[in-house]
């Protein structure tokens, strides 16, 4: 590995202490000008529609500045999913319409001077509701009895299959060889169906918008936001008015795991604030977080695999069914992602056939989660090869090894399946998983204890299980950062970048691109991220893009400011430009001995010799998406008398490349994989059977504490990607994805039961170990 | 109403409903630190000291605060400098979106008070009602007990 100065170090979050403060300003922080505060009315109804809606009373109560609805608003068709343009998903939502499409829908909006007014003006709205039959199961979508939700000149603004008379919002046929005569070669055939839920992102900070008039009436919004230029751009669109006369500015974000990836909120506050002329601040409830924002899309997923006794998979059908919830947002790209993150990890299979559907159903909408389909994916196809490898008797672990992509491989589906288009081939360069997958063994006891079925002190039964991903590195060619960087006269830089830090320390990692590049101390930077005006574009924080595609923008930025710095020390030094070194905040002429530091080219530059600010721009796209690889391990204890299952101890092994930052990257890993034990055992959303949700809050939704935690270690194992900034590949999404199928896996380690079904609580796990000695012993 | 509170050591004249609750009108009298994540108590992105007592302040009366001292995380130290407690959140990587870090270092403070050597398990309990998303509370753990060593040093 290459010797690095910065990179590789676990520089300290710029921001950390003044978070833990509590100085560092979120968007609910920001100071404004007795704001009109905005807030909803919602459907109690799962599908109707609104035959009248009366608002006289409410505008008419003392400090109400306004109500907002279909009737009075603009009726523009858009995605809230904050994408590259055009979106990959169907333009199916409004503002308000004239109908509700499931419980927590929106109806209208009250801005007033107090929450508490803006509540009572909602109580005074005469709404006649007309209800409609609802569509809660996802199978029956399709069924011409079936209700259909979108049926009003709704659209996809890219050229895929959209089907609304069909509640098809997505759908996708990828075929690969043949599979009819690959399932013929095989032995034997292994087919099974799984289903996962939806989940919450659950951020700490709420979704929350604040917006104003800036003094020559351009609309500022400052908004809790992955994507501020997307924000822009669909705002603009939205309500009419060009892109210049908005400014979005993302302070700190409180965490985003996709559920920001959406530009929910921020074209009402624009709407109201340019209506009114007044300062407009709207924040979701957590219970408006966990209904009326988005989920993760619940998916079913048929796996069927033929394989030859030696082990060889010789055709694969992959079948999905994808429940969008009331909206399209992200359905058809979450939909292709749950193949094109997965099927190429085991790429010798030479037959496959991955077919799929997005739909609608009255539920609560689905989004991007961190993950993006593959976490739904592996869940079975992790099981699938556990199952597998037993039907072979041979090692899991060995297993994985002998058949994942390796370096110098490529797979047809990275040719073949991408967002909305075709993918792009790409050969992959780095790959650390054999390693990982050993390093994580030996950590979790691999040998010593799987399948040996160990009783616990209160008669539980332990088991071990493990689950092999990958992901990617960014959308390549359709991604794209940009960056700049400044000189001061001091030798410091000002670097601007449109990357968006919601927490994950991007700031930090790009300053130590920077830094690395330039051989000077990341204390020696200054950043600023995302803000419309200011920085460059960035298509934002989501697809696993910001090291790699954001930090390659920042280094070729820093390496062309390198450049103008020489040439400004040759001329000082009045040598050739190519016979100087490059040190440490310097140049130095090998002849002379003679330095040059950034500080005076900073001087130089500014007060004496061929003035001029030394400044360089760069953007970077990538023709590649190069995957991280992560075995993540569980150890668990299933209580044969309850159902109960607790995770003993939890390991996780990845390859990042080089990690820029170690312990951010780490804590990345982490944070992903207690979030999806967590999804895995505990999270729910459960719903009556009007499709209400039922648990909106955190204390009856399942999300671990510190008291739940298992023992956790996670290990780096540093590969160097070529195409990556400094080596470095993604880390933020991948994690999440291993925890469900290797706690499944470990589970039937345990006792011998296959959960199918997520989340796998107790009353599951009981009911299939009920099922299981039933089958053992059949009654007389 | 209308009412005293010391908050951090400033004495500060607050006018509130009786609906109002403590961490309403921190917040209005630009007290930011103190974070919002659910307003049921569920959280602890909200947690303060009340007198000596760890409290979740969307869960308090403004009126029950009249006359007390409130501790904030950015006046835990008491002269608006970090404490130890903050740099080892920092130090620890255990600081990602930092919303729920100052009520974090506050439920710490209120534990390493009480308990100055925790045991891992005490560490679990004393933080179990502080929720956290971004990093899997294993670098959290490591803080308090990074937090733990440097109190136990600096005392």
């Amino acid at each position: 590995m290459a010797d690095y100065t910065t990179v590789g170090k676990s520089v300290k979050k710029i921001d950390a202490l003044s978070l833990a403060m509590g100085t560092e300003p979120f968007t609910a922080d920001y100071p404004l000008d007795s704001p009109l505060v905005l807030k909803f009315m919602y459907s109690d109804l799962a599908h109707a529609d609104i035959v009248s809606l009366d608002a006289s009373r409410a505008e008419a109560l003392d400090g109400v500045a306004g109500v907002f609805h279909f009737w009075n608003c603009p009726d523009t068709f858009y995605t809230t999913a904050g994408q590259g343009y055009p979106e990959p998903s169907a333009y199916d939502n409004r503002l308000f319409d004239h109908k509700v499409r499931f419980v927590g829908d929106r109806i209208c909006m009250v801005a007033a001077e107090t929450s508490e007014i803006a509540e009572e003006a909602i109580s005074l709205i005469d709404l006649e509701m007309d209800p409609l039959p609802a569509l809660f199961d996802p199978e029956l979508a399709r069924d011409p009895d079936s209700p259909r939700l979108h049926a009003d000149g709704e659209y996809m603004p890219i050229p895929v299959r959209y089907q609304p008379e069909e509640n098809v919002c997505a759908g996708l046929n990828i075929p690969l060889g043949d599979v009819e005569s690959g399932m013929k070669e095989a032995d034997f055939i292994v087919e099974h169906r799984y289903t996962t839920h939806q989940a919450s992102h659950a951020a700490m900070e709420p979704h929350v918008v604040a917006c104003y008039l800036d003094p020559r009436d351009r609309v500022v919004l400052v908004t809790a936001t992955q994507v501020p230029f997307h924000v822009r751009r669909i705002v603009g669109r939205v309500l009419d008015i060009p892109i210049q006369r908005i400014r979005v500015i993302k302070p700190r974000i409180g965490g985003g795991f996709g559920g920001k990836q959406e530009v929910l909120l921020e074209p009402y506050a624009a709407l109201a604030t340019l209506r009114t002329g007044r300062s407009t601040f709207c924040e979701f409830t957590r219970s408006e977080v966990f209904v009326s924002s988005r989920t993760r899309h619940p998916m079913r997923v048929d796996f069927k695999m033929g394989v030859k006794n030696n082990g060889e998979i010789t055709a694969l059908v992959m079948d999905a069914l994808m429940d969008s919830g009331a909206y399209g947002s992200h359905g058809l790209t979450v939909l292709s992602n749950a193949g094109a993150k997965v099927l190429p990890l085991f790429n010798k299979i030479p037959n496959m056939l991955f077919t799929g559907s997005s739909v609608y159903t009255n539920l609560p909408v689905g989004g991007a989660y961190r993950g993006y389909g593959a976490t739904q994916s592996y869940f079975g196809f992790n099981q699938h090869i556990d199952m597998i490898a037993r039907k072979l008797g041979v090692d899991f672990l060995d297993y994985c090894k002998k058949w994942h992509i390796k370096e110098g491989e490529t797979s047809d589906i990275f040719r073949i399946l991408g967002e909305g288009k075709e993918g792009v081939s790409q050969v992959i360069g780095s790959c650390g998983l054999g390693e990982c997958i050993d390093v994580g063994a030996a950590a979790i006891g691999w040998k010593e204890k799987r399948g040996r079925k160990q009783r616990g002190a209160n008669g539980a039964i332990r088991g071990v299980g493990a689950a092999v991903m990958m992901q990617g590195s960014g959308i390549p060619k359709i991604d794209m950062g940009g960056a700049s960087i400044k000189l001061n006269e001091d030798g410091s830089f000002n670097l601007a970048v449109g990357a968006t830090d919601l927490g994950t320390g991007s700031d930090t990692i790009l300053i130590q691109i920077a830094a690395e590049a330039l051989k000077a101390p990341p204390e020696k930077f200054e950043i600023l991220s995302s803000d419309t005006d200011l920085t460059p574009f960035d298509v934002g924080a989501y697809a696993s893009s910001t090291t790699y595609i954001s930090g390659g923008a920042v280094k070729k930025c820093a390496l062309a400011m390198l450049d103008q710095l020489q040439s400004v020390a040759a001329e000082a030094l009045e040598v050739d430009k190519e016979t100087l070194r490059h040190e440490p905040e310097c140049f130095t002429d090998p002849a002379s001995g003679k330095s040059f530091t950034f500080e005076q080219i900073g001087y130089r530059s500014f007060y004496a010799v061929n003035q001029a600010q030394l400044q360089a721009n760069a953007s970077h796209t990538s023709d590649v998406s190069p995957p991280p690889f992560l075995a993540q391990f569980a150890e668990v204890e299933v209580d044969p008398e309850t159902g109960v299952v607790r995770v003993v101890e939890f390991v996780s092994a990845v390859d990042c490349g080089q990690p820029i930052n170690p312990i951010l990257a780490e804590g990345q890993v982490e944070g992903a994989a207690v979030n999806g034990i967590s999804f895995a055992l505990s999270e729910q959303f459960v719903f009556n059977r009007d499709g209400r949700v039922t648990n909106a809050a955190f204390g009856r939704y399942g999300i671990y504490t510190t008291a739940d935690m298992p023992r956790m270690q996670t290990f780096l194992v540093p590969t160097d990607e070529e195409n990556g900034p400094f080596g470095a590949k993604s880390v933020g999404e991948i994690a999440i994805n291993g925890p469900a199928p290797a706690i499944a896996n470990a589970i039937f380690d345990a006792v011998g039961i296959r959960l199918y079904d997520l989340p796998m609580t107790p009353e599951r796990v009981f009911q299939a170990l009920q099922e299981s000695r039933s089958q053992e012993e059949p009654s007389a | 109403m209308n009412g005293t509170i010391i908050v951090n050591g400033a004495q500060i004249e607050i006018d509130f409903d009786p609906a109002d609750t403590l961490l309403d009108v921190l917040r209005d009298n630009g007290h930011t630190e103190v974070k919002r994540g659910c307003s049921k108590g569920e959280c602890g992105t909200c947690l303060v000291l009340l007198d000596d007592l760890l409290v979740n302040s969307c869960q308090v009366f403004a009126a029950t605060a009249l006359g007390k001292k409130v501790t904030t995380s950015s006046g835990l130290n008491g002269d608006g400098r970090p404490h130890v407690i903050h740099e080892s959140f920092a130090d620890a990587g255990a600081v990602q979106c930092g919303f729920c870090t100052p009520g974090m270092v506050m439920a710490t403070h209120s534990l390493l008070t009480t308990t100055p050597d925790p045991t891992d398990e005490e560490i679990r309990l004393g933080l179990v009602g502080n929720l956290c998303r971004c990093t899997g509370y294993v670098k959290i753990f490591d803080a308090v007990k990074l937090a733990c060593k440097r109190m136990r040093k600096d005392g």
